[in-house]
């Protein structure tokens, strides 16, 4: 059968050949179109193509705007335009012309108007706005193929605020007769839910109604839906695994038409989809997962066939089957075709093979173990992406053993990369493991000069910036650091002494800052040397101004004796009159330091690190100004290097193995630990560009670890921070547990010449039982010595003290009642409790503190704190003491400072315990927006002017409230009740509304019966606000 | 998810382009420029993927044609490998018996029939009856 295939395949491409034109002439030999092609393919130079298609662009220009040219001429042009486009030359005169052959075209013509659209504009530009109409009329057409036009057009690109206008007419088209239709529908709406999510919330039942579709392109469009939104949140379609689940078994089971099978395999792509899906369901989730066992299995054994697309189907199969809850016969039958792959002549299945490897070998390193022969080789392909593909999966088996093998193999191909990207990339992953790996001080120094090398200036500046502040930090052990120093010290002394100008800029800057820091350490070495080697820096061409700002730095540190005078003198003076202003303010500083000893010593005083000096380095004076970027829409902040991380994490393999503690411990650590560069960097400091910033830093040794963490991988911290540090207990880091796994050195490699035995052995090493006690044992803090240690053991012991309450909001109260919440029974005897009342000018929150112990506690003290609301005591907030059997209530006065679906609050109560033992408690309480929804009175002529004042605004159908007689003034009711709305006035099927968000945030609502829905269109004086203020609107009629 | 489907000859002419992320014209040019080199350059006993800075490039030779596409990480190669020859034999299915010059001459309905096939960077449609309805009733509408 495959044999067959084959032979199709290789009869294919002969097919191909370009030389046979005999028909190309006769077809359109006097068209404009077929000279333009005729004239591309028998171009020679750049400049030719250049100037053929300026002419080509002119006669178009010319043509195009002639009233008498016709539709069919019109699409010709068009063609043509797309071609100018194509080749890289723009044709911006012909968009408008293009959306008007979609619009007064027929037939072909006008998908050809609609083609040229999707290829000339994107998503935002403002010409599409002038396609909505057209698209609304297609839409409404009798004509099937016109009505598919438009539904194609809309799921490639659409003007986000015009989606209400066409949504109705969507909609209505997912219960049509033609299955194109319908499936054509579900594309559109994909696309909706995928530039406005919140537009296509209230259909999520008719996506059901569409998995369910008999016609199976109907469901299979769904599926692209639903892989987005479990993607998003998989807890709320876990219900569905099972039609899932069932789907794939009837795909796989051939009950599909015949049509949708691909070389005689049943739907792949499909099934590809369908895997997907499941592997994010069954994700840690062993229920979830038990379901699917049957269906994975089944899919494994059909897939037999000699064929690319039956791998492609394993390929995914293997990684669904580790990645979700794990079941041992399928791990065989996963690994036994993973081995298959690897081992295959193919290098297309290699690559695969090595790629599936990579992503499993965390959960289960002894896989590595038995391929370590074919990986060797792998090692020294020929092609590059397999030993790119093969250096990743080193990267991720490295350990303390075989860390020096595997950096050195590296190192190996970043000396001979070329491409600036993988450099960058790989740079990051040596600096990584050889910071959490290394074995000794030397092979760390040397490992690191070379990286910073060989990665020059195109470095992630925060390689650099970790390393400085892991030779400052220091680890736990006085003497380590000092030799760690020291060999840094004279490691870039001879450096300097070798050839400076081969050194790249920021390598120069960390040995400047080195040297200034800590030379002073080695005895026999005189400042005036060091100063002699750094002024040759000054005098290099090549160094750049920052370079030279952080070598006067380094001097103003060396200052020191007569010896070093002179050369100072000189280099202050040539620098005092520099044009560069940072550069002439390091040289006054230089000039007047080394001159006044006494103020030397007090400004720059040796071992500055010992006293921590008061830096708000988390920038907390930023949180607001931040928040509310994210409030606008900011993408949060990431670092450069973390960026480039996430854009390989879908290799970066789940490092939550099945049931482990270790999500929980990953997160700690990362908030803990710097092990890895793509950890956030605190260093900023330091970072080159801000030389105001390294003088600070550099004085004072960076002394950062009490500070708040603000930053974190994904973003802003700030309320995180509570959630982060539950965990108790010792801290377990990701190669412990990996280590933990393993449990068997599998079958001795076959004969192999001695050299590649060599390596396997050394790659290999500590992947195996026999050394994995010793690796927990003792030899596990060698690996963590270039960790940070941990600077404050009081911090640590109260962190595993702290508990998190969370307080679960009470519900809606429109009259000033008081509503009782859960009670959390708590462990030291104190409880909180929350709830909130509803005035007219503010929400208070009331916190009720209980001490039900025994005894009385002490400095009690309660701090309310959130980003999306003000927050105002009304009660004293210090109660100091609380008297056993006591309870105290702290009030807060809220109002919101932006709109937001939810906003919340968060907390913290801290006091002594009768032994004098800290305790910290956390508590979040979460609040919908309406409760800080009022009211607003108003007349209908104050309505008209201040609708016409308002710019923000958004329009939706919503559903009507049914059964009811007047279902408008229902509908309105129920909003009036729940949202706390004011109906201004009902003139027959409209109704106006209006409300305000505490304090004096004003938003209006217009509502209109129309066609079985509620056409609202709502206007705010500020962002959002009719946004959120719709989501909540959306959710109270949907449960009337 | 599918960044773009480039179809360039051997001398590096780009036949057809298709991105489904925007893209600027002069960042556009490049990066078919240097697809188009690492393309040409590998034989036929390599890897049909190769990295392209964040993506990775899929791509297939057909005689003179060269056809590749960028997914990201997430992605299957071989299933995109395969989703190439699905393409050119719905090309093939459609003109009844492909050759290069027909892709050039029809380069619109080359376009029609990959919008059926990929939308917003995703595989929406792999069927070839169902990704060629719509293009053949309008064909027939124009004779009729």
């Amino acid at each position: 059968m495959s044999d067959v295939v084959e032979k199709t395949l290789t009869a294919l491409p002969s097919l191909l050949s370009f030389d046979s034109q005999p028909g190309a002439a006769k077809l359109s030999s006097t068209s404009k179109l077929a000279s333009l092609i005729r004239g591309i393919t028998e171009l020679t130079s750049k400049h030719e193509e250049e100037k053929l298609i300026q002419q080509e662009l002119a006669a178009i220009k010319d043509q195009v705007s002639s009233p008498n040219t016709s539709m069919r001429q019109m699409k010709e042009l068009m063609v043509r335009a797309i071609y100018c486009e194509m080749l890289g030359y723009k044709a911006s005169f012909c968009y408008i012309h293009a959306i008007k052959l979609a619009q007064q075209g027929t037939a072909l013509d006008k998908r050809v108007g609609y083609l040229a659209v999707a290829l000339f504009l994107n998503e935002s530009h403002e010409l599409l706005l002038l396609l909505v109409n057209t698209v609304l009329k297609d839409l409404q057409s009798t004509n099937l193929i016109e009505v598919c036009m438009a539904l194609t057009i809309v799921s490639q690109l659409f003007p986000k605020d015009m989606i209400p206008a066409i949504l109705p007419l969507v909609e209505e088209k997912l219960t049509h007769p033609k299955e194109i239709i319908r499936r054509k529908a579900v594309l559109a709406l994909y696309k909706f839910y995928l530039i406005a999510p919140n537009q296509v919330q209230h259909i999520h039942n008719k996506f059901r109604k569409a998995l369910c579709d008999k016609d199976p392109g109907v469901m299979t469009a769904s599926l692209h839906i639903y892989l987005q939104m479990i993607k998003e949140n998989p807890e709320r379609y876990k219900d569905l695994t099972d039609s899932f689940v069932t789907i794939l078994k009837q795909v796989v089971g051939g009950k599909l038409p015949m049509d949708y099978n691909y070389h005689s395999v049943p739907s792949p792509w499909l099934q590809i989809q369908l895997l997907k899906i499941l592997s994010l369901l069954g994700k840690d989730d062993q229920s979830t997962s038990e379901i699917m066992y049957e269906v994975l299995d089944e899919s494994l054994r059909r897939a037999e066939m000699n064929h690319n697309i039956t791998y492609a189907i394993l390929y995914e199969c293997v990684k669904c089957i580790y990645t979700i809850h794990p079941k041992h016969e399928l791990l065989e039958k996963a690994a036994k075709c993973i081995g298959n792959f690897i081992l295959s002549p193919k290098i297309n299945l290699k690559y695969i093979g090595l790629k599936a490897l990579t992503y499993v070998v965390q959960q289960d390193p002894k896989l590595a173990l038995q391929h370590q022969m074919t990986i060797i080789e792998c090692l020294d392909h020929a092609d590059l992406i397999i030993k790119r593909e093969t250096l990743e999966l080193l990267f991720r088996i490295t350990n303390g053993k075989n860390v020096t093998v595997i950096v050195e193999k590296l190192l190996e191909f970043l000396r001979t990369s070329k491409d600036d990207y993988t450099t960058i990339d790989l740079m990051g992953k040596v600096a990584e493991v050889a910071e959490k790996y290394a074995p000794d001080n030397k092979w760390f120094i040397g490992t690191m000069n070379t990286v910073f090398s060989l990665g020059g200036d195109l470095m992630q500046p925060d390689i650099p910036n970790n390393f400085l502040k892991l030779i400052s930090e220091g680890f736990d052990d006085g003497e380590q650091d000092r030799m760690l120093r020291l060999f840094a010290v004279d490691s870039y002394v001879s450096l300097l002494q070798g050839e400076p100008e081969r050194l790249p800029q920021r390598f120069l800057q960390v040995i400047s800052w080195v040297l200034g820091e800590y030379s002073h350490l080695r005895d026999d070495l005189e400042p005036a040397t060091v100063v002699r080697l750094l002024a040759n820096v000054l005098d290099l061409k090549q160094a750049s101004s920052e370079t030279k700002s952080w070598v006067l730095l380094a001097m103003t540190k060396l200052c020191e004796g007569e010896a070093a005078k002179p050369v100072l003198q000189g280099v202050s003076e040539t620098f005092c009159s520099s044009m560069d202003t940072v550069l002439r303010q390091r040289a006054q500083e230089l000039q007047n330091l080394h001159l006044n000893p006494e103020l030397w010593a007090r400004v720059l005083p040796r071992d500055a690190f010992t006293e921590p000096l008061e830096v708000d380095s988390s920038l907390s004076f930023l949180d607001e100004y931040v928040s509310e970027a994210l409030a606008a829409g900011a993408a949060p902040y990431k670092s450069p290097h973390q960026r480039q991380e996430e854009l390989a994490q879908a290799k970066a393999v789940s490092m939550e193995p099945y049931s482990l503690s270790l999500p929980v411990s990953m997160s700690l650590s990362s908030l803990d630990g710097r092990q890895s560069p793509t950890l956030p960097s605190m260093s900023s400091g330091l970072s080159g560009d801000s030389t105001d910033h390294s003088h600070k830093a550099g004085t004072t040794t960076l002394k950062l670890d009490k500070v708040k963490r603000v930053w974190g991988r994904e973003g802003y911290l700030a309320q995180r921070e509570s959630a982060a540090v539950e965990v108790p207990g010792p801290v377990h880091s990701a190669d412990q547990i990996e280590e933990v796994g393993i449990t068997q050195n599998p079958t001795p490699p076959p004969v192999a010449d001695q050299e590649k035995q060599q390596l396997a052995s050394s790659l290999f090493v500590g992947l195996g039982s026999q050394t994995s006690s010793s690796l927990m044992g003792k030899s596990e803090p060698k690996h963590q010595r270039l960790r940070k240690k941990a600077k404050d053991p009081v911090s640590s012991s109260e962190i595993s003290k702290q508990t998190s309450n969370s307080i679960i909001p009470p519900p809606n109260s429109l009259d000033n009642l008081l509503c009782n919440s859960n009670m959390d029974p708590k462990s030291h005897g104190v409880d909180l409790s929350a709830c909130h009342v509803h005035k007219d000018n503010t929400l208070v929150l009331l916190v009720f503190i209980s001490n039900s112990s025994n005894s009385d506690v002490q400095q009690f003290i309660v701090q309310v704190d959130s980003g999306d609301v003000e927050v105002s005591c009304l009660s004293e907030s210090l109660i100091d003491e609380l008297r056993c059997h006591h309870v105290e209530v702290c009030q807060y006065s809220l109002t919101a400072k932006r709109p937001s679906v939810h906003l919340e609050v968060s907390g913290l109560v801290s006091f002594n315990m009768p032994d004098r033992t800290p305790q910290t408690t956390h508590f979040s309480y979460k609040l919908p927006l309406p409760s800080f929804i009022r009211p607003l009175e108003l007349s209908t002529e104050e309505y008209g002017t201040m609708w016409l004042a308002f710019s923000h605004d958004t329009k939706q159908n919503l559903t009507l409230v049914a059964d009811v007689q007047d279902s408008l003034r229902a509908t309105l009711d129920v909003l009036e009740r729940k949202l706390h709305l004011h109906v201004v006035a009902v003139i027959g099927m409209e109704g106006i509304v209006a409300c305000r968000l505490l304090r004096d945030q004003l938003c209006l609502m217009h509502c209109r019966v129309h066609g079985g829905t509620l056409a609202v269109w709502l206007r705010s004086s500020v962002p959002d606000l009719p946004d959120c203020l719709l989501y909540h609107c959306q959710r109270v009629l949907q449960e009337v | 998810m599918i960044t773009f489907v480039l179809m360039v000859n051997r001398q590096g002419q780009t036949r057809l382009c298709r991105y489904y992320q925007s893209i600027n014209m002069s960042r556009r040019t490049s990066l078919e420029a240097n697809i188009v080199h690492t393309c040409l350059s590998r034989s036929r006993d390599q890897c049909s993927f190769v990295e392209y800075q964040e993506l990775k490039v899929v791509f297939r030779q057909y005689a003179a044609l060269y056809i590749a596409v960028g997914i990201t990480e997430d992605e299957n190669e071989l299933s995109i490998y395969e989703l190439v020859q699905n393409f050119v034999e719905v090309l093939d299915k459609y003109f009844s018996r492909l050759l290069a010059w027909q892709i050039m001459f029809n380069l619109e309905r080359v376009h029609i029939i990959l919008d059926e096939m990929i939308q917003n960077g995703r595989i929406v449609e792999t069927n070839k009856s169902n990704i060629l309805a719509p293009l053949n009733a309008l064909d027939k509408m124009a004779d009729g």
